[in-house]
């Protein structure tokens, strides 16, 4: 393994944690979109508020952790990248300022019209900032970054693959969060809402799975490498993947809790390292391998030791902040 | 692997103009909720420090409203810092094609204090209730190191924009790093300490205002008390130390990089005897409208007046900075101001000496009431002339700003809507600190239960 290849998985790894904690913290904001009126959503969406609080800005910033690795560690696939979809990457970044805005207003604010506009804000923007996302992504895969820049503005993204693409991260956001607010609920012992949201995990469930199965069509159509990738040296990941998925749908349906979350995050997991290994050589399918765009190794070699700092300092703070917010010991 | 295309020349002046204007715009904003992420953490410690060393309740108050504050300016920070890391590529996505590898390193570890910083913040701001206070005390103490640390991370990166040094090109693509050289690059040791010395005067000074201006309005309780001289004696403290920082930084800027010099000082001609200009407008035929000492500018840079300065004429007219006047302008308020404040902090340390007091006078809050704002037009200031000082260079001597910027359509569409965006950003964080104080206020007035059931009046403002 080359340290290019390492510096690759560290990108993974980041882009890993940031699907995870970052999306399950957007889909808890879809959840909060269509918890209904004030009335009707005002228990889940006092459970959703008090567990993104403590969480929430630390849960995003693995997005500047995925930023820095990705333009120090490959800096021609980043301006590529950067150069050809624009669009949908300004998108997402006012969505961000939009969402942080939102969720961190709302709480302060008294009257119900500014509240609710501060809510909505959070809340729209919840589903809109991982959509962009997830078009970035499917673009990529696509195949539709050029490895000199400059790629279409518009018909980079607005295809079938990254369309499918930005709806499978906002599903899969709101099918982690749905599972995690199950815990969240049973914790606060409040076993409607532990319910309330088994039953949307369900759902979500469902409508992931099925943006996946599509969107492999759509790898099949537009993005032949990676298809390839999938089905070939990728397939035992996304088997793991669609096994996951499987087991979560049993369990929710039989009201098992235990191991619930763990499974939940395997499917979501599988499949972005079933991504990654399918297009592996490449960072952008087929026009730039990930040892081309590579930086001169005594800067990967920084990644590295800064990864290794990460693993021994935030990780274990990481650890003990999702602790003590899973205690109750951090409350507003 | 082919560079980036070139560009249409016409797309790209354009783009340039709006570019630098986004890029300047977003980077004003969040530089001030970046001091407080700085520097705040440190000044709530203490207050959190007096209160539990001496039981001092006001203090201690003092220490969890501010922690109340901070979640909203840092939540701020942390959305526009994010723009911020996106603006890098979406701007200037040839800089980071080229130098990325270079520039990035100080920025993948700015990561990590970034990162521990957010974690230690959510444990100190949610911890007040359920951790033991010295327990809670020292959750708070790592936002203090990696506040310092990020500043130095991010700064590191700027220096090195203006002494890039540490690695070697080869037609156009970086092919060796030294990450130590790129990081500790000989701007390093100023402007890095320049910055974080602003962070605890631009914290100190606005915090302390705000309760300048609560005094004024009647409100003179040991809280208010407190209130002013925690922040203000820290930012007091950083102000003689920040003069003599930037007094060592504006001698290297002369000789590291003597056009941003030339420019900010309106030196027109290389030779000795310069003299120093205070005020007035840069024109091609000198400065008009000055208070000129002359031999004092080769005096400040070398200690003699036979120092040769090098002014503009020495520099090929296309390398020359933008905008002298502005720089002229921007540097001489910087240093005015940095002036005053140390006038203000000597005032302050005179009358304490002599009767363990504040000044009686008015004039004395009044003064520290316009030092916050003052404090930050400072810290724009000293942006504008390290930044639109080393135009036309994104990378010193190395790319042209022009040649970094990106050739994406409606930059001045998006400028608009970032506008839009941010000022309601701001004006919505100046809202909701307003009420967190004015929820605070009646607290007080109703005779505050810090531990009692959760009325409706703990449930609006926690």
């Amino acid at each position: 393994m080359t340290r290019a290849d390492v510096a690759a998985v560290i990108l993974w790894a980041g882009a890993t944690l940031y699907a995870v904690f970052g999306g399950a913290d957007f889909g808890a904001g879809f959840w909060d979109l269509i918890a209904g009126d004030a009335e009707k959503g005002r228990r889940p969406r006092a459970l959703i508020q008090r567990s993104l609080t403590p969480v929430w800005e630390a849960n995003h910033v693995w997005l500047i952790f995925i930023l820095v690795v990705f333009w120090t560690a490959f800096p021609e696939a980043f301006g590529a990248l950067m150069s050809t979809l624009y669009v949908p990457l300004t998108l997402a970044a006012l969505g961000i300022v939009l969402r942080g805005a939102g969720f961190a207003f709302r709480k302060s604010i008294h009257s119900l019209r500014n509240r609710r506009a501060m809510g909505a804000a959070f809340a729209l923007s919840s589903v809109l900032t991982p959509f962009f996302m997830g078009t970035v992504v499917g673009a990529v895969a696509a195949g539709n970054v050029p490895a000199s820049g400059n790629g279409d503005p518009f018909s980079s993204w607005i295809a079938p693959l990254p369309l499918l693409t930005g709806a499978l991260f906002v599903a899969s956001g709101a099918y982690l969060a749905a599972v995690f607010l199950i815990s969240d609920a049973r914790r606060s012992g409040m076993p409607d809402l532990e319910e309330y949201f088994a039953r949307r995990a369900l759902f979500a469930a469902l409508v992931a799975g099925g943006f996946a199965l599509a969107g492999i069509f759509a790898l099949r159509a537009d993005a032949r490498f990676v298809y390839d990738g999938l089905t070939g040296e990728g397939l035992p990941l996304i088997v793991v993947s669609g096994l996951c998925g499987l087991a979560v749908i049993a369990m929710l349906l039989r009201g098992a809790r235990r191991g619930l979350r763990p499974v939940a995050i395997g499917a979501v997991v599988a499949v972005i390292w079933g991504w990654g290994v399918a297009q592996f050589p490449y960072l952008l399918p087929t026009s730039l391998k990930v040892t081309e765009s590579a930086a001169p190794h005594q800067t990967l070699g920084a990644i590295m030791v800064v990864f290794i700092a990460a693993t021994v300092i935030v990780l274990p703070a990481l650890a003990l902040l999702y602790l003590l917010a899973q205690r109750d010991v951090l409350d507003d | 692997v082919p560079p980036l295309d070139a560009l249409p020349l016409a797309a790209s002046d354009s783009n340039l103009l709006a570019a630098r204007e986004l890029m300047a715009f977003t980077l004003g904003f969040h530089i001030v909720l970046a001091s407080l992420g700085v520097a705040f953490p440190a000044m709530i410690l203490i207050a959190n420090w007096l209160g539990l060393r001496r039981g001092d309740e006001d203090a201690m108050r003092l220490a969890r409203r501010w922690s109340k504050a901070m979640a909203v300016t840092f939540a701020v920070g942390a959305v526009t810092g994010t723009v911020l890391s996106f603006e890098f590529g979406l701007l200037w996505p040839r800089f980071m094609a080229r130098f990325g590898d270079a520039f990035g390193i100080a920025f993948a570890i700015e990561g990590i204090f970034f990162f521990t910083e957010a974690i230690f913040l959510a444990v100190y701001i949610y911890g007040w209730k359920r951790l033991s206070g010295w327990a809670h005390f020292w959750s708070g103490v790592p936002m203090v190191i990696t506040g310092v640390g990020g500043a130095f991370s991010v700064v590191t990166a700027n220096s090195w924009m203006n002494q890039p040094q540490g690695f070697i090109e080869q037609a156009g693509k970086v092919v060796e790093t030294d990450p130590l050289k790129i990081l500790f690059n000989p701007a390093w040791s100023y402007e890095v300490p320049h910055m974080i010395l602003a962070a605890y005067m631009v914290a100190g000074f606005l915090v302390a205002s705000i309760y300048a201006v609560g005094m004024l309005r009647g409100r003179r309780d040991r809280l208010h008390r407190l209130g002013l001289l925690i922040p203000l004696t820290v930012a007091c403290i950083a102000t003689p130390i920040q003069l003599f920082v930037g007094d060592t930084a504006a001698r290297a800027v002369a000789d590291h990089q003597p056009a941003k010099f030339a420019g900010f000082e309106c030196i027109r001609e290389t030779g000795t005897n310069q003299t120093e200009y205070i005020g007035g407008i840069c024109t091609s035929d000198g400065v008009k409208g000055a208070i000129g000492i002359p031999g004092l500018d080769s005096l400040l840079v070398g200690f003699s007046t036979d120092t040769e300065v090098i002014g503009l004429d020495s520099i090929p007219p296309q390398d020359r900075p933008p905008a002298n006047t502005l720089l002229h302008l921007a540097f001489d308020a910087m240093v005015g101001i940095g002036t005053a404040l140390l006038a203000l902090g000597a005032w302050l340390g005179v009358v304490w000496w002599r009767r363990r007091d504040i000044p009686r006078t008015p004039w004395f809050l009044r003064a520290v009431a316009v030092a916050g704002a003052a404090a930050i037009l400072a810290l724009w200031c000293g942006w504008i002339v390290t930044e639109v000082g080393r135009q036309p260079w994104i990378v010193q001597g190395l790319m042209r700003t022009s040649e970094a910027v990106t050739q994406a359509e409606g930059i001045w569409f998006a400028f608009a809507v970032v506008v839009v965006l941010y000022v309601a950003l701001g004006t919505g964080a100046i809202l909701v600190l307003r009420s967190m104080s004015r929820g605070w206020r009646a607290e007080e007035e109703a005779g505050e239960v810090p531990y009692g059931p959760p009325g409706e009046l703990a449930e609006q403002a926690p």
